[in-house]
């Protein structure tokens, strides 16, 4: 590692830790991710088996079923527990799509300008025009709903915000003197893309990876809230409170605990991305923008 | 200025046959009809040649792009053609009898979230760092993780359940038209407090961050420094001078939102079983009736399209700097 990245990254960490807020939102994400991995040790019980009995349906929380059961006798906690697994990994495989969607079109777009710039930034314009959630609604309906259509199709709608920023970066980054003498030397198109200019265009990429994560588990549990999304038997915090909205007269731990779980992981990661934004470079706050629910 | 609006205009154009083409492929490469519910064991057997006769009545059997066409040119002049569900009425009337119910129970929540952020971003960026400061950010970054549908449900369970003080679902009483006048008013205002909370609480911790942004930027700027130095009150240095100008990409912002609070509505609508567009696209999706999904997506993606335009030209009207360089970004 050459000495200036190293001294980047010494900068980096010193304002980052630094910031409190951003600090208890990384431990909380670590600990999530954790969580889920470990989800199977840490779940006091199976989280699929049903207990057709009367005395195990519905309980409140108590010291034997934490935070109480469901309509059908199963642990609350461990379908939580086995809830982040989805939910976490729904988050990170959908804006993987996205971004390798939007970095592609974007370096492509930034880079070549011209006709390729054109089209595909008319592209991201037209899909920026429909409201996300309806589109989705729309494409869900007629898919098999399954985790992996989830993913997709929550990934393949939300890659526009990726794509303007890696272009807006190469726009820049072009101009360069460090692009200019590898094209000078005849280095191809891709080296240059690949090598010279995509490390450099990468930590605003990170930044919007951090904040598109939390968007992304928001957007998940609200489809599977709908019933929608990610199919029963999987757990996943949205349909825990789909199943929890038709007993909401007699049994709110149904409905308290899954949301909860999504505020504090939505929460953290929020934190733990602005505080990565703040701390990369004081400018990128232009660049990025605040983070904004709307057009979902 | 008529140029400017003309060349935005033009753009809009290629947007929204694009809009059209994405509705219709979308939908028709998907699997599945929306005569499968009749291939059921439970129904016994349904002779093939009912299901080929409602496909024909339907235009189901051409192939795609002359389906396309024969659709682009009835929605030119807004004809979506008629709903699957066994009401079978046009869905434009279906679509507007929805409309009106969701634009106003919008309109409504962005004056609110208007009339609560504005203050609430002043004091916070006149005052940054101050407690109240401190408050209001908390409350944005919770404002920004809560999920939206947790939050009704909540709501629900505390104010009428537990409570009993607010009705959780509908716009009316089940014995409405036995109230008096002013009874009615009361009651439908009851109706609509929940729904009206929840679909506000994200909007307003949004709108107050952009609005404290944007008046820390404009605070910093010179001719604010010049108004001070002359020696005006800072309450019409803060209230005139910087505010006026920090309203302009609020003001921008709240009209681009519009679509998507429409969009935001879905969940909202559906959980407290307001008859708006929402809740039409979620039954269509359940029943696959193609002709009202297509119908709503082209209406209120054409909705954001025209909001965007207004917006785009209005920041022109005022502000001139964008008409003669680049679009500033926003």
């Amino acid at each position: 590692m050459p000495p200036r990245a190293r001294g980047e990254i010494r900068l980096f960490w010193r304002t980052f830790s630094r910031n409190q807020l951003a600090c208890v939102g990384g431990v909380v994400v670590a600990l999530l991710v954790l969580m889920a991995v470990f989800a199977p040790v840490l779940a006091p019980y199976d989280p699929y088996r049903i207990q057709p009995d009367v005395k195990k349906i519905l309980q409140p929380p108590s010291r034997v079923h934490l935070l109480g059961t469901d309509q059908i006798g199963r642990d609350v906690l461990s379908r939580i527990l086995y809830g982040a697994r989805v939910s976490l990994a729904v988050g990170f495989v959908s804006v993987g799509i996205a971004t390798i969607i939007g970095v592609l079109l974007g370096s492509l777009s930034g880079y070549h300008g011209g006709v390729v710039d054109g089209v595909i930034m008319r592209l991201v314009d037209l899909m920026l025009v429909f409201p996300r959630f309806f589109l989705l609604l729309a494409v869900l309906a007629f898919l098999q709903p399954s985790i992996w259509t989830i993913m997709a199709v929550i990934g393949f709608t939300g890659w526009m915000g990726v794509a303007r920023l890696v272009r807006a970066e190469f726009l820049s980054l072009k101009e360069r003197e460090f692009v200019i003498w590898s094209q000078s030397i005849g280095a191809s198109a891709f080296r240059i893309i690949w090598r010279h200019i995509l490390p450099n265009a990468m930590p605003p990429v990170l930044v919007a990876m951090t904040l598109g994560i939390p968007a992304a588990i928001l957007t998940e549990s609200g489809l599977s809230f709908l019933g929608l999304g990610v199919q029963p038997p999987y757990a996943t915090w949205g349909n825990i409170l789909n199943d929890g909205q038709g007993y909401i007269e007699i049994a709110w731990w149904l409905s308290l605990y899954p949301g909860l779980a999504i505020l504090v992981t939505v929460l953290c990661y929020n934190l733990l991305g602005e505080g990565i934004r703040d701390a990369l470079d004081p400018r990128l706050r232009q660049a990025i923008g605040r983070f904004v629910r709307w057009g979902r | 200025m008529l140029l400017y609006a003309l060349r935005r205009l033009a753009l809009a154009v290629p947007l929204l046959i694009g809009i059209t083409f994405i509705s219709f492929f979308v939908i028709q490469l998907a699997p599945g009809g929306p005569f499968d519910f009749l291939i059921n064991p439970d129904l016994g057997r349904i002779d093939p040649n009912i299901i080929k006769a409602l496909q024909v009545e339907f235009g189901l059997d051409q192939p795609l792009h002359i389906q396309y066409w024969r659709w682009l040119k009835r929605i030119a002049v807004l004809d979506f053609g008629r709903s699957f569900a066994p009401d079978g009425k046009p869905v434009l009337q279906k679509i507007g009898e929805r409309l009106p119910i969701t634009l106003f129970l919008n309109i409504i929540e962005m004056l609110i979230i208007l009339a609560l952020a504005v203050p609430i971003g002043v004091l916070s960026a006149t005052r940054q760092y101050s407690v109240f400061d401190k408050v209001t950010t908390v409350f944005v970054f919770v404002g920004f993780a809560t999920p939206d549908f947790w939050l009704a449900v909540l709501l629900q369970i505390l104010f009428g359940i537990q409570l009993g003080w607010l009705p959780i679902s509908g716009l009316r009483d089940f014995n409405w038209e036995y109230l008096s006048f002013w009874k009615q008013q009361r009651d439908f205002a009851a109706h609509l407090i929940l729904p009206i909370t929840v679909a506000t609480f994200g909007g307003l911790a949004g709108f107050s961050r952009y609005m404290r942004q944007s008046m820390l930027e404009v605070v910093r700027q010179e001719y604010v420094q010049t108004a001070r130095a002359k020696g005006l009150s800072e309450q019409a240095v803060i209230g005139k001078h910087a505010l006026r100008n920090a309203l302009l990409p609020v003001v921008t912002i709240l009209g681009l939102s519009l679509p998507g609070l429409i969009g935001g509505s879905v969940i909202v609508e559906w959980i407290f079983a307001i008859p708006g567009m929402g809740q039409l696209m979620v039954q269509a999706v359940f029943s696959r009736d193609y002709p009202v999904i297509m119908g709503n997506l082209v209406i209120v993606s054409t909705l954001t399209l025209v909001a965007n335009l207004l917006a785009d030209i209005s920041y022109g009207l005022v502000d001139p700097r964008i008409r003669v360089g680049r679009r500033v970004r926003r």
